[in-house]
């Protein structure tokens, strides 16, 4: 008998790509996509799997093992596919030798996210082959697929989860594990892209799309009777089959659409539902390809909300089902936001902020990405910002460069690594006057506590960045310390030139787990 | 036969701890089951809750549509009124009695209290004192485990109880005794 493990969506992917002949896994921290890397570390220590700086050298490293002739997996969620955008768009130019998928975890709903961008956009861009699994069985499957696949039309292949499905747990089947492959270099001119070969690589690219689309038409899938005809993508699927077992369906979990798939459904039908979770990429191919005349609704014609992840009580919504009979919300409720952990660093720096930046009635405090954002929320209520990876120095810059005093960033360890310290060269070359605070902990806190690439490393990088040595200061956040803490800021904040302060005290869920 | 089931409470309280162990129960028992939990940024002092689905039979959805709960186990008092739209009109709350208040803008507790007791099925219990009773202060969690043993219709409370054995194992036999005195206390 098969062996059966109760998974997360996340951990069936690991395990998959495991069992895949895995040689590596490329990976920047970031929910929902933490737990893929984080099994693999546990389960198969012998892959390849230290956590990388961002996901632009988690890309590139991974096409650098798949160059080797190895398969090599990339993990990120949803925003980190901007950060390796170049690396990951030329990688199908250049194509692959051994194997290389590419997750990206999208976060429908931003449970823990500042946008929800759907990732296949960048699939399609690229045009490369998309995977999309609707349960954790099929994120198992689909990852062997998706090697396979890869080292057959050698491009790289990007595999789309959403929250829900790398987030929830169900029993898998899994299989037996395959060798890893050979170390077997390439050995050609089409991975230079010069005009010349790039030229003749977009060209490769273009022909292989007939390929890729016959292999999803291949993995379409219809069922069921009816006049309506549903697309179900990826998670929609169990929606539409928990409220209607029966309908029509075209379920797709690979993309670009079947196009003679979605044509032999709107033959069948006189209508078309498109249910996909994320942004309505599908329903504008389907428009496209059926042109204006035939019906087709989902997120943007309002039978699906525009916004936030799918749910049974949408979907079923969308299909006309009556919802059933629900208790009102309760009156007595207030919401119950996260927050920065009793003790922590962060809330010590943040005290020292705001009693400093009350001096002054022109202060912005630039925020950045980790559980200090949190700041942003009351009591401390101190950021002005907080946009993506980095942005707290090159923001704080360009105010300042405006007129903007005192211009304050604040970012964590591993942010500064992961998009930080090109921005603090850029300040440190233009005199910038603006005061950063790297408010370190030691970690990756917000992901669980990964390791921070930078740890140890910072009084270093920020010197051979340029910063001055008498305007580099390390404190410990600690009540005790406010008055040295407060004056460092405000002296640094008076000095006009770029200051780091770095507030340095471990993370205390990181501390718990070392003292056990 | 099928139990849907909303777990809530506040980041911290131990909600995955009792996911796991009835998800435990119920891959011995061979039941279906799916389980969506929450991860990252939430775990932070803030609101978290899991959706968890036990089935004779395949089950589709990750999530629990409004009204289709037969169970809320809720770790804090104010956490399981969240929850209340996605209840069934049959569906039981299990909840501390115990207001977790980290919030300035947290319910007055007495109206509070009132909403949760007009609800249909409610069982309200301390926990946290059970818990201190039972000596293991950590195991408030288990104590409500043992609370919802009555009312969970597709496991019992021996499935739940050799599913603490397993789970606790590597932590020792004194911690596998300890969570199972809360559990007990919890069922009386």
């Amino acid at each position: 008998m098969a062996e059966k493990k109760l998974l997360l969506g996340d951990e069936a992917v690991a395990l998959g790509a495991i069992r895949a002949g895995l040689s590596g896994v490329y990976a920047y921290p970031g929910t929902p996509s933490t737990e893929i890397t984080e099994f693999i570390q546990k389960y198969a220590p012998a892959i390849r799997s230290r956590w990388c700086t961002n996901e632009k050298t988690a890309m590139e490293a991974a096409l650098g093992m798949s160059y080797a002739g190895k398969r090599a997996l990339v993990c990120m969620k949803h925003v980190g596919m901007n950060v390796c955008a170049d690396a990951f768009v030329n990688s199908a130019i250049t194509g692959v030798e051994g194997g290389l998928v590419v997750l990206a975890a999208d976060d429908p709903s931003m449970h823990s996210s500042q946008n929800e961008q759907d990732s296949r956009f960048y699939g399609k861009f690229a045009m490369v082959p998309i995977f999309e699994p609707s349960c954790q069985q099929e994120a198992y499957d689909m990852i062997g697929k998706a090697f396979e696949l890869s080292e057959r039309v050698k491009l790289p292949v990007l595999f789309r989860v959403v929250t829900r499905l790398a987030h929830s747990r169900a029993a898998v089947e899994v299989g037996e594990e395959r060798a890893q492959n050979e170390f077997r270099p390439a050995n050609d001119r089409g991975w230079v892209l010069l005009p010349a070969i790039a030229r003749r690589k977009y060209a490769e690219l273009i022909d292989k799309q007939k390929d890729i689309l016959d292999e999803s038409e291949r993995a379409a899938a219809i069922e069921g009777e009816g006049k309506l005809g549903i697309i179900a993508c990826g998670i929609g699927y169990n929606y539409v089959k928990e409220a209607a077992p029966k309908a029509s369906i075209l379920k797709i979990n690979q993309y670009p659409i079947p196009q003679s798939a979605v044509r032999y459904l709107a033959a069948r039908c006189s209508k078309i539902l498109v249910v996909e979770d994320g942004q309505p990429v599908v329903e504008q191919d389907v428009r496209a390809l059926l042109g204006v005349d035939y019906k087709v609704a989902g997120r943007l014609t309002g039978a699906l909300p525009r916004t936030g992840e799918l749910t049974p009580d949408s979907v079923a919504a969308a299909l006309g089902i009556k919802p059933s009979e629900a208790l009102a919300e309760a009156q007595c409720l207030a919401p119950r936001p996260p927050q920065l952990c009793p003790g922590c660093g962060h809330r010590d720096v943040y005290k020292a902020l705001n009693e400093v930046a009350a001096e002054f009635p022109g202060a912005r405090i630039f925020g950045d990405i980790g559980c200090y954002t949190l700041g942003a929320l009351p009591p401390f209520s101190a950021l002005a910002s907080c946009v993506d990876m980095g942005a707290s120095i090159t923001m704080a810059k360009g105010a300042a460069d405006a007129g903007l005093f005192p211009a304050i960033a604040v970012i964590g360890d591993s942010t500064f690594t992961h998009s930080g310290m090109t921005g603090l060269l850029d300040a440190v070359n233009d005199h910038a006057n603006i005061t950063v605070i790297i408010s370190d902990n030691l970690t990756t806190a917000m992901t669980g506590g990964q390791d921070s690439a930078g740890t140890s490393k910072f009084e270093a990088i920020c010197l051979g960045l340029g910063v001055e040595p008498e305007h580099l200061h390390v404190v410990v956040p600690l009540p005790a310390n406010m008055p040295e803490i407060t004056r460092i800021l405000r002296e640094e904040i008076n000095y006009k030139g770029v200051s780091v302060i770095i507030p340095r005290r471990e993370c205390l869920q990181t501390l718990k787990r070392h003292k056990k | 036969m099928k139990t849907d089931i909303i777990l809530c409470g506040v980041g911290g309280q131990g909600i995955l701890s009792i996911a796991t162990v009835i998800g435990e129960a119920a891959t011995r028992a061979g039941l279906q089951l799916k389980q969506a939990e929450v991860h990252g940024m939430s775990q932070r002092g803030g609101d978290v809750q899991s959706n968890l689905r036990l089935s004779t039979e395949p089950i589709w959805s990750d999530l629990i549509a409004k009204g289709g709960a037969d169970v809320i186990i809720s770790m804090e008092p104010m956490e399981a009124l969240r929850y209340l739209p996605y209840l069934s009109k049959d569906g039981v709350i299990i909840t501390s009695s115990k207001p977790f208040v980290n919030i300035p803008n947290y319910p007055d507790e007495t109206a509070l209290q009132a909403e949760l007791d007009s609800q249909p099925k409610v069982f309200k219990l301390d926990i946290d004192a059970l818990a201190l009773e039972a000596g293991n202060p950590k195991g408030a969690n288990m104590v409500l485990l043992g609370a919802v043993a009555a009312h969970l219709g597709i496991l019992d409370a021996a499935q739940l109880r050799e599913a603490i054995k397993t789970i606790f194992a590597a932590k020792g036999e004194a911690v596998v005794e300890a969570n199972l005195k809360c559990f007990d206390l919890g069922s009386k």
